[in-house]
């Protein structure tokens, strides 16, 4: 296949979103039924040009074309053909071409799924999915081209980061950009939703499945970031408030509030500014997300350009989608006014201090993520702001947070009495006080954030397992304990392999061996070995506990080919759901090796309970399965509040 | 429409107690910021001005070479970071990272100690064999040495 197939697809994807952005806006402006129909085959015709292109381009990093400057840049013939294909994504131009792939099939989604809000709406969504698709092709054509040529094709590639080439590539970036792109969807309700004035319990019924995608695939995303980070980067750490992260963690929060909110729209109809806000903001800090990891403002393995023409054209494109959003808003305001009241002590309250806290939080990252940029940009000192800030002004929100949402489900909508909690948080209360103790007296855990990361886990943990106690659930009430359930054993997850890690570096020879506690790990060997672009020097460890062989760990420090580059593999073993965590440092020149080993208890769990919330967010759609059945046979009927007490 | 007056003043109250509550998030955030941030220093602006003992910075420079040593267990890396001007030794105590060479740029964060000396937690060395920490770029750009970055 020739790359000019896949550069010509990527124009006629182009061509198509530009129909599906115009054409039916005119259409609904004049009353053109005809234009109005252009909209949803523009928005399959988008899908399938892009798809041809992204295939094309796959074809070409598959068969290592040379002749394309991207594959000339990126590839190898001799990177296994699994990261020859994952590596279409792991550079700029690709994972751009990915971002935009994901945008129309999303459209094409909403072209071809049911719909229940109209034939009108619908096109002014894609309409508004049409624009915006368009902003991204036109920086793919003009800045980004991923087919460009070069003259002479050199025989060989340049090789991919080695940091890179690893499972991890595959899912993560797929996964993130389908949770990013996933709310380019929400966006487009939110904009089309002030435009035809049609905010309201329907509307968000509708908008709340896209969203609950989005945010499960953001999940998925920043839980396998995490865990990738955790295994590739040898520093023991499961999340280091790197930039980068930060950038994903933004849009999360924006899209866990939303979640949040557009419940409190769709059954009680209030909080509709509040929620249409969010919506936008959403969206704007995923692109805010790309713009600051691939404009290279920070540096880092994410930070694949360096043109600081992308980051003016990702930053005038941010701009004038947030602006033109934002715009919409503040003419639609007036017409979108707010619902019905609630009291004090109620649902809806709980889900406004849910909204409030969230957002603090989004906006802690924000400043913390920001203010080095924006001092740097102006200047200024040359600052870092890393764990000591976010962990100091976080922490205590979360755990705030955990004790509210272990509460906030038993609160009925509107009004709700109070003389039943103390019962229904009884077991919570018991089996917080039980892991405070058990902290404190049976492992020894001293510091008071531990201690409340145990007990506050607890609660959360206990809490919503005794929602799922009761009889009479409905999906959206298991979906929303289970996901609920998914943070209280990450935290306990990050709590307790925190708390309780210990850690040895030692300096040893062949016979040598650590003992921390119950552990004790012997270095049998240490060898190069070869793998295909790759060889290492591999450590051979064995590793009891109370004298019983657990497993022989092999951690290496590889050097890569091509490019030149040394890495080190850390070797992990599980043990429960906790890990023995190994890495293989420098000799010192006399026969001695340093070796780094963590034992880190429950640590597994972080990445468990990140699984448990994005089911438990998808799971929660079931109720509109329901509902839609139950309004089948009562016609037009209101949605019955499906309270959690 | 007789609640019409109701629902407005709940939304304002709503607005208050939301910016209320943003506002106070974001002074906190100021002051934590205030607290916890370290700075990007070079050995030449720690000659200029030296940080008290025990606070957090970034320090950053090539590797001078001749300089790299360890202590008698073989545990803690010594090396003197230089960025032509003035000279900074640092202690290590760590898996030393897979790129950092004599001649090369790394970013040691970390604080000095009571006797004067530099004691890293965390060590970055490039990330690849054209790299060098932009910081330490601008810094020796400053002194006059630039660095070829590709």
């Amino acid at each position: 296949m020739s790359p000019e197939i896949g550069h010509f697809a990527l124009w006629l994807a182009a061509g198509a979103a530009l129909l599906q952005g115009i054409a039916p806006s005119i259409g609904l402006w004049r009353h053109d039924e005809g234009l109005v129909a252009l909209a949803r085959p523009a928005a399959v015709a988008q899908g399938l040009f892009t798809l041809v292109a992204f295939l094309v381009l796959m074809h070409a990093f598959y068969v290592s074309d040379f002749s394309v400057a991207l594959v000339v840049e990126n590839s190898h013939t001799m990177k296994p053909t699994m990261y020859r294909l994952t590596g279409v994504w792991a550079n700029h131009e690709g994972s751009l071409l990915l971002w935009v792939l994901v945008m129309a099939f999303s459209g094409a989604l909403v072209a071809l799924a049911p719909s229940a809000l109209g034939e009108r709406f619908r096109a002014r969504v894609l309409s508004v999915q049409g624009i915006v698709a368009l902003g991204f092709f036109a920086f793919l054509l003009f800045a980004s081209n991923p087919f460009a040529r070069v003259w002479p094709a050199p025989t060989e590639g340049q090789g991919l980061n080695p940091l890179l080439q690893d499972p991890g590539l595959t899912f993560h970036p797929p996964l993130l950009y389908a949770g990013y792109v996933g709310l380019s969807v929400t966006f487009a309700y939110a904009v089309a939703g002030m435009l035809e004035n049609v905010i309201g319990p329907r509307w968000a019924r509708e908008a709340r499945i896209p969203l609950a995608i989005a945010w499960a695939f953001l999940t998925l995303g920043i839980t396998l970031g995490s865990w990738w980070a955790y295994y590739e980067l040898g520093w023991g750490g499961w999340w280091f408030w790197d930039p980068v992260e930060n950038a994903s963690l933004m849009p999360w929060l924006a899209a866990t509030a939303l979640l949040h909110s557009i419940v409190v729209v769709m059954k009680r109809d209030a909080l509709r500014a509040w929620t249409l806000l969010l919506s936008v903001a959403g969206f704007s800090l995923a692109m805010m997300g790309t713009f600051i990891v691939r404009s290279g403002v920070i540096t880092s393995v994410h930070a694949f350009a360096v043109d600081p023409l992308r980051g003016v054209f990702l930053m005038v494109l941010m701009a004038l989608y947030i602006g033109g959003a934002l715009a919409i808003y503040a003419y639609a305001a007036g017409r979108v006014t707010e619902g019905k009241q609630f009291a004090l002590v109620s649902r809806e309250s709980t889900l406004v201090a849910n909204n409030l806290l969230v957002t603090a939080m989004l906006g802690v990252v924000l400043i913390g993520t920001l203010y080095p940029m924006a001092l740097e940009a102006m200047g200024g000192a040359q600052i870092s702001v890393g764990p000591p800030y976010f962990n100091r002004v976080l922490v205590p929100m979360m755990l705030v947070m955990a004790v509210l949402m272990g509460i906030a489900p038993w609160i009925g909508w509107r009004r709700s009495a109070t003389g039943h909690l103390s019962a229904r948080l009884l077991p919570a209360g018991i089996a917080a006080l039980a892991a405070v103790s058990i902290a404190l007296w049976v492992l020894g855990v001293r510091g008071l954030g531990w201690i409340l990361g145990f007990g506050a886990s607890a609660w959360l943990a206990a809490a919503s397992i005794s929602i799922l106690m009761k009889r009479g659930l409905t999906p959206g009430i298991i979906g929303m304990a289970l996901a609920h359930l998914g943070v209280a054993v990450s935290i306990l997850g990050a709590t307790a392999s925190g708390a309780l890690q210990q850690e040895a570096l030692v300096n040893m020879r062949v016979g040598d061996a650590i003992v921390l506690g119950p552990w004790r790990a012997e270095l049998q060997d240490v060898r190069p070995v070869a793998g295909p672009n790759w060889t290492a020097i591999e450590a051979k460890i064995d590793v009891t506990r109370h004298g019983r062989p657990l497993a022989q760990l092999r951690p290496q420090t590889r050097t890569f080919i091509a490019p030149p580059m040394e890495t080190t593999e850390s070797a992990r073993a599980g043990w429960r759901t906790g890990e023995v965590y190994m890495v293989l440092g420098k000799p010192d020149g006399e026969g001695r090796w340093q070796v780094h080993m963590w034992i880190k208890p429950l640590v597994r769990l972080i990445w468990w309970g990140g699984l448990l919330m994005a089911f438990g967010g998808v799971l929660a759609l079931g109720d509109r399965v329901r509902l839609k059945r139950r309004a089948g046979q009562a016609a037009h009927r209101a949605a019955p509040a499906l309270q959690g007490a | 429409m007789i609640a019409a007056a109701k629902p407005k003043r709940q939304r304002l109250v709503l607005a208050l107690v939301a910016a209320a509550v943003l506002l106070l998030a974001g002074v906190v955030a100021v002051f934590a910021l205030q607290d916890t941030a370290a700075y990007f220093k070079s050995p030449g602006d720690i000659a200029a001005s030296p940080p008290a003992p025990g606070e957090t910075i970034r320090l950053g420079g090539l590797v001078k070479p001749g300089t790299v040593g360890r202590s008698a267990d073989g545990l803690v890396l010594h090396f003197t970071v230089t960025d032509t001007e003035a000279d900074t030794e640092v202690s290590y105590r760590g898996i030393v990272p897979d790129l950092f060479k004599e001649g090369q740029g790394v970013i040691a964060t970390g604080s000095f100690d009571s006797s004067g000396r530099f004691q890293a937690t965390q060590l970055l060395a490039k990330h690849d064999e054209n790299y060098v920490p932009p910081e330490v770029a601008k810094s020796l750009e400053k002194r006059g040495h630039p660095v070829g970055q590709s």
